[in-house]
């Protein structure tokens, strides 16, 4: 039987759900606000909320001190190669361990997200080094390779958690149908798997352009994105809140409006294969 | 075309061999029927002629040809799955065309093929649905479809009918029986349903623990059971399994008599005992007899309406040419 709930305590937790949504949404709406507001009225005490003197200087300045479609080209580079890549690198990874593992598939899965548990400042050294030897610092190239090395656990894991839904005896019937392994993979194993894979890259292409470890510290000026362009405006010549906050809107609009779009997808994404 | 020859096959999961060494002929055209309890090996047995699992040793061959290490692909057979394993993303016409898309046949004879099957299978009206919107039996019917149009060696059936209800099942039961009859191709079919078995096979093979117990045609099976097993096992309801004095009477340790090979009266009989649960389908009725001094409660079928209360006392004898007779290892006694 379905649990009745009365209409006053439905009332209640919308009341709380949007409280709770808006109090996490804060940041981003005073981020956004004060990218309007001239750099007095940014850190005005007490702090002026809605009724400022609107203003878009400083998105122009912003716009005029640095090249900003640079830097937006630079994270669409390095976020969508760097997914693309590390999906074609998963999807053969993902097919083999839900559809032929072996005994330790589980413990290669294991081993692989706790990659993800070590500190990534414990290997900057080392790969620092390593890029400064190969050449490829402050490279998009270079980027590109971290940042899909840094994610290819997380893209296994969910296409592995996607794969392992679909049913084995379908591709036992495309074997039986006369299918090569790349037949099987790309006309029935990747069609299904479809929703899947599109929230794996959506999901991915969000952490790859968020990612501002790798890009901070192995860029300087040529492949740096939009992360280093939010962080160029916060130090040196003291905080200058109102720019700062354009520029990070400027940042974070391309996503922003990205995850919108696709929220259902995402939510569909991330709690696959929770509920069967 | 068709004929599969298995000799010395076996399989193994790890330490634990399920199908011991085992030989078996399929002959061109056969309708084999491979029967047995879950567990008896009866799928893997399909699956490594299917190539889905690799023989941990022994050779396959179809057609004269050792087909051991050839993979799915290539070893002409079709196979329908117990889950229709249909592709749920292509129409009924793309999963139909899709092993003739795989084996780069051209378009125009790809249609010719698939319009055929659909004919063949009423599917044409569906041609253009998804999987989605099938009811099972047309589900199974695309499945097949899948299979025929390829025109196999041998089509490989997996317990086509486990998940169809009763009626819908005996009408496929047919269906793939009449299939049989026009294409004339081996068929394989595993189930664990001996009413399947004995309706639809040339040949029956009784699995257990993946030996072979024994091979024969259904008339066969039913009237000189190798053993106690597939006496128990073939025949429904199943057969009565007497021992102690009564068998010795007969010089075995067990003897066997079908409910159908026993007659009844209210007034005398060999044996006596009372009626427990009666089960009147109408064309038939069953009957449970407890208390017949045999040790064993005694299942007796009679054709027709048959009246009889529960408690009521009967006498019934066995068809003396109809009883059969087992030794101390449970094999049969000429």
């Amino acid at each position: 039987m379905a649990r009745s709930v009365t209409s006053q305590r439905k009332l209640i937790n919308t009341g709380l759900a949007w409280l709770i949504g808006l109090i996490i949404f804060f940041p981003i709406l005073w981020t956004i606000l004060t990218s309007f507001k001239t750099e007095a009225q940014a850190i005005n005490d007490p702090p002026i909320f809605l009724f400022f003197d609107w203003t878009l200087e400083n998105y122009a300045i912003v716009q005029e001190r640095s090249d900003y479609m640079r830097f937006l080209w630079n994270s669409v580079i390095i976020a969508g190669v760097s997914t693309l890549l590390g999906v074609m690198i998963a999807v053969p990874a993902a097919w083999s361990m839900a559809f032929v593992p072996s005994k330790r598939t589980k413990d290669i899965l294991l081993w692989m997200l706790s990659t993800k548990m070590l500190p990534a400042v414990g290997v900057l050294y080392p790969i620092y080094l390593i890029f400064i030897e190969l050449g490829i610092l402050d490279t998009r190239v270079g980027l590109i390779v971290v940042l899909m090395l840094v994610n290819l656990p997380i893209i296994v894991w969910m296409l592995y958690t996607y794969f392992k839904e679909i049913p084995g005896e379908i591709l036992e019937a495309a074997r039986m149908d006369g299918a090569s392994l790349r037949s099987e993979i790309l006309y029935v194993l990747t069609p299904m798997a479809v929703p899947g894979i599109a929230s794996t890259l959506l999901l991915n292409f969000i952490l790859a352009w968020n990612e501002a470890f790798w890009t901070l510290n192995l860029t300087a000026a040529n492949a740096a994105p939009l992360t280093a362009f939010i962080a160029s405006y916060s130090s040196p010549e003291g905080l200058f809140y109102a720019k700062l906050s354009a520029a990070s809107t400027m940042a974070i609009a391309p996503i922003l409006i990205l995850g919108w779009f696709s929220q259902k997808q995402l939510v569909r994404g991330l709690t696959f294969g929770a509920v069967k | 075309m068709g004929r599969i020859t298995l000799s010395k096959v076996t399989k193994r999961f790890g330490d634990v061999e399920v199908i011991p060494p085992l030989d078996l002929e399929i002959n061109e055209g056969e309708f084999v029927v491979f029967v047995g309890p879950s567990g008896c090996g009866k799928s893997t047995l399909l699956r490594l002629i299917a190539g889905l699992e690799d023989v941990s040793g022994g050779v396959i061959s179809i057609d004269g040809q050792d087909a051991t290490a050839t993979p799915p692909a290539k070893r002409g057979l079709a196979m329908v799955f117990q889950s229709y394993a249909l592709y749920p993303h292509m129409s009924v016409r793309k999963n139909i065309a899709f092993p003739l898309r795989m084996a780069g046949i051209d378009k125009a004879e790809q249609d010719r093929r698939i319009d055929n099957a659909a004919k063949v299978l009423n599917l044409t009206d569906y041609i253009d649905r998804r999987p989605g919107q099938l009811s099972g039996g047309q589900r199974q019917r695309v499945a097949i479809g899948r299979a025929i149009v390829r025109e196999p060696a041998a089509f490989l059936f997996d317990e086509p009918l486990s998940n169809l209800d009763a009626a819908l099942r005996v009408g496929m039961r047919l269906e793939i029986s009449e299939l049989h009859k026009r294409l004339a191709t081996t068929m394989v079919y595993v189930t664990h349903d001996q009413v399947e078995a004995m309706t639809m096979a040339d040949k029956i093979v009784v699995l257990r623990a993946g030996y072979i117990e024994q091979v024969g045609s259904p008339l066969e099976l039913y009237r000189k059971p190798k053993n106690l097993f597939v006496a128990g096992f073939i025949g429904s309801p199943k057969m009565n399994l007497i021992s102690g004095p009564e068998a010795a009477k007969h010089n075995a340790t067990t003897i066997g008599i079908r409910p159908e090979h026993i007659s009844v009266s209210a007034t005398e009989g060999m044996w006596k005992g009372r009626v427990g649960v009666s089960e009147h389908l109408g064309s038939d009725t069953f009957f449970y007899v407890h208390d017949t001094g045999l040790g064993t409660e005694m299942t007796v079928r009679l054709s027709g309406e048959v009246e009889m209360k529960s408690g009521d006392t009967v006498y019934f004898t066995p068809d003396a040419d109809k009883i059969h007779r087992f030794d101390d290892k449970g094999l049969r006694l000429e």
